[in-house]
């Protein structure tokens, strides 16, 4: 590598990172994004420079071809499916950490690292881990795209041995690795990567729709750590540092996360919570009744509040209510209350999802406060509007010590004066536990989808 | 005697015999790996800073960017384009060249949908 190209490589990098610093504020954050293009421009262009890089024409179709393909998708994509799609690129890029690693191991002499069958241990090494990461999040994220697209079941498939199961594949693939390395052997190559594939498939298939934030950001810190393993393979700094970023970028997410649900994240991958249904199946029969009212009720009191918090769900993204919520909060305001929105850490199905919903709907971002930002406000607020979400507003995660939710950081909407809650039947939350809140005095249900429940709300506020 | 000294100057011929030939042998070992074993070490250094750096910039990404956040990150690991470019680069036509292009297709689905999609979604984010 000449000292032009690795300057050329070490300013992506650093593009990199001022482009992920660039997310540290929303008026900051289009011009991060815009770094980003550029780091990656420059780390395109100087590859294509290298003298080895001939074939200009193929190359430029397979880009053309993935680019439109890329951009057309980028373009279409609902919001509300943001979740699937980012778990659909993830595997993309486990599947081209494994072409790469694949074509250096046919043709070794065009990344330096010797021939065919003498190629050094080192590399081997790298090159087998590489493939292996990239394997298991390449299967892993198709996985998860299935389940939160709803091809696959939502619910944790659970079955007997299961983790020892996985504990076998994983010596498995660690033993075919060192053989890998001793004997070059390209069908052990190749049963790396279909062991790989296979764990893939079996680590995420135990974990529930609801644990899926948690998921998208572990693939995404695979697809990061799989980058790195292919640097290691190239000698590439570039791919380290930028294999490094998104490593830990995943990795943090993830652990907010799990830090949001009071999960160890041992607990999540081990799977079995958290299913589309897990809740009816062995929720404990209530025979309490709550107070039911209707949508010019609700109008009627919010009309007469001076301050509003909304606090949305995921029941709110899936009725695609983002539009009409905002279109109340704005009556709400011209009619003179204060309206705010609070965000739980997992509310949605990926980390930020409602924020960028609301973001869709126009609600400006400085109305939309984190759980630490606006929960002691909930004790002097007249009224609180949740809506598709429960779990997170369950004051039994601070008080019932048996509760699966024990311990889960919650939305204090408790302490309002009056508690709005959107959902479509009296069934309770992902983590199957009853949600005291329903039947408290000052607890109002608005049963129906959420989106013709503000559409109602709208109306009666319009008369 | 003379014999005794014979056998000694041919034993000395071949100690040093062997010792060139190890001596090649030891640098070809050296050509090889040699300059690759020192990358381990020096990528490691690289790998654990960058983990340091990474940890500090995401930690100061606002919570309500953690979605673009996802998106960003998803278009930088194509960075790994750079091998496939590399893989897809020879003039003739083998198995390797092919699964570089490929790779290539793949990552750049990757590049153009993330930051497409990242743009999209803070170009939505507005303030009052």
């Amino acid at each position: 590598m000449s000292n032009l190209t690795t300057a050329a490589y070490l300013i992506s990098s650093v593009l990199f990172i001022l482009s992920l610093r660039g997310l540290s504020h929303p008026s900051t954050a289009r011009r991060g994004n815009f770094l980003g293009i550029l780091g990656m421009t420059i780390a395109i262009v100087t590859t294509l420079a290298n003298p080895g890089v001939l074939s200009y024409k193929e190359i430029g179709i397979a880009f053309l071809i993935g680019g439109l393909i890329g951009t057309s998708i980028a373009v279409r994509i609902q919001m509300t499916a943001l979740p699937q799609l980012v778990a659909a690129f993830h595997s993309l890029v486990g599947l081209a950490a494994v072409f790469v690693a694949a074509s250096a191991y046919y043709n070794p002499s065009a990344f330096n690292i010797g021939v065919v069958g003498a190629i050094p241990m080192g590399s081997l090494i790298e090159m087998s881990i590489g493939t292996a990461i990239g394997a298991v999040t390449f299967t892993g994220s198709i996985i998860a795209f299935g389940k939160l697209q709803g091809f696959v079941s939502g619910n944790p498939l659970v079955f007997k041995g299961q983790h020892f199961l996985n504990l076998l594949l994983g010596l498995g693939i660690i033993a075919l690795i060192v053989k890998f390395c001793i004997d070059q052997n390209q069908e052990l190559f190749w049963l790396i990567v279909a062991a790989s594939f296979v764990i893939g498939v079996l680590l995420i298939v135990p974990i529930g729709g609801a644990d899926m934030p948690v998921i998208v950001s572990m693939l995404n810190s695979y697809s990061g750590w799989a980058a790195a393993g292919i640097g290691f393979t190239l000698s590439n700094n570039l791919l380290i540092i930028t294999g490094a970023l998104v490593g830990s970028s995943g990795a943090i997410l993830s652990y907010i996360m799990c830090k949001g649900m009071n999960r160890s994240f041992l607990n999540v991958l081990l799977g079995g919570f958290g299913g589309e249904q897990a809740a009816s199946a062995d929720g404990v029969k209530d025979d309490r009744q709550a107070k039911q009212g209707n949508a010019s009720d609700a109008a009627f009191m919010m009309k007469n509040s001076k301050t509003i918090i909304i606090v949305p769900g995921y029941g709110m993204a899936v009725a695609q209510a983002q539009h009409a919520l905002r279109e109340m909060g704005d009556l709400l305001k011209a009619a003179g209350a204060e309206v705010r929105y609070a965000i739980h850490p997992v509310a949605g199905r990926m980390p930020g999802h409602m924020n960028v919903l609301l973001a869709e709907a126009n609600v400006p971002y400085d109305e939309v406060l984190e759980l630490d930002e606006i929960n002691r406000d909930f004790s002097e607020t007249d009224v609180a509007f949740v809506i598709g979400a429960n779990d997170v507003t369950n004051p039994a995660a601070k008080t019932d010590k048996t509760s699966a939710i024990y311990g889960m950081p919650i939305l204090d909407v408790e302490n309002a004066g009056q508690v709005f809650f959107v959902k479509r039947g009296m069934a309770s939350g992902y983590a199957g536990v009853q949600n005291e809140l329903f039947f408290r005095d000052n607890t109002l249900m608005l049963f129906g989808d959420a989106k013709k429940v503000c559409e109602d709300i709208i109306k009666g506020l319009e008369n | 005697m003379s014999e005794i000294s014979n056998q000694l100057e041919n034993l000395s011929y071949k100690a040093q015999q062997i010792a060139n030939e190890a001596s090649q042998l030891a640098s070809s070992v050296v050509d090889t790996s040699g300059g690759h074993s020192d990358f381990i070490i020096f990528g490691i250094t690289v790998l654990v800073l960058a983990c340091f750096v990474g940890y500090y910039v995401v930690w100061s990404v606002t919570p309500a960017l953690h979605s673009p956040l996802m998106g960003v990150t998803n278009a930088i690991s194509s960075v790994i384009i750079v091998g496939a470019l590399l893989a897809a680069g020879p003039i003739d036509s083998t198995i390797s060249k092919y699964f570089g292009l490929v790779a290539v297709g793949l990552a750049a689905v990757n590049i153009f949908g993330g930051f497409v999609v990242t743009n999209r979604m803070l170009s939505m984010f507005k303030k009052k």
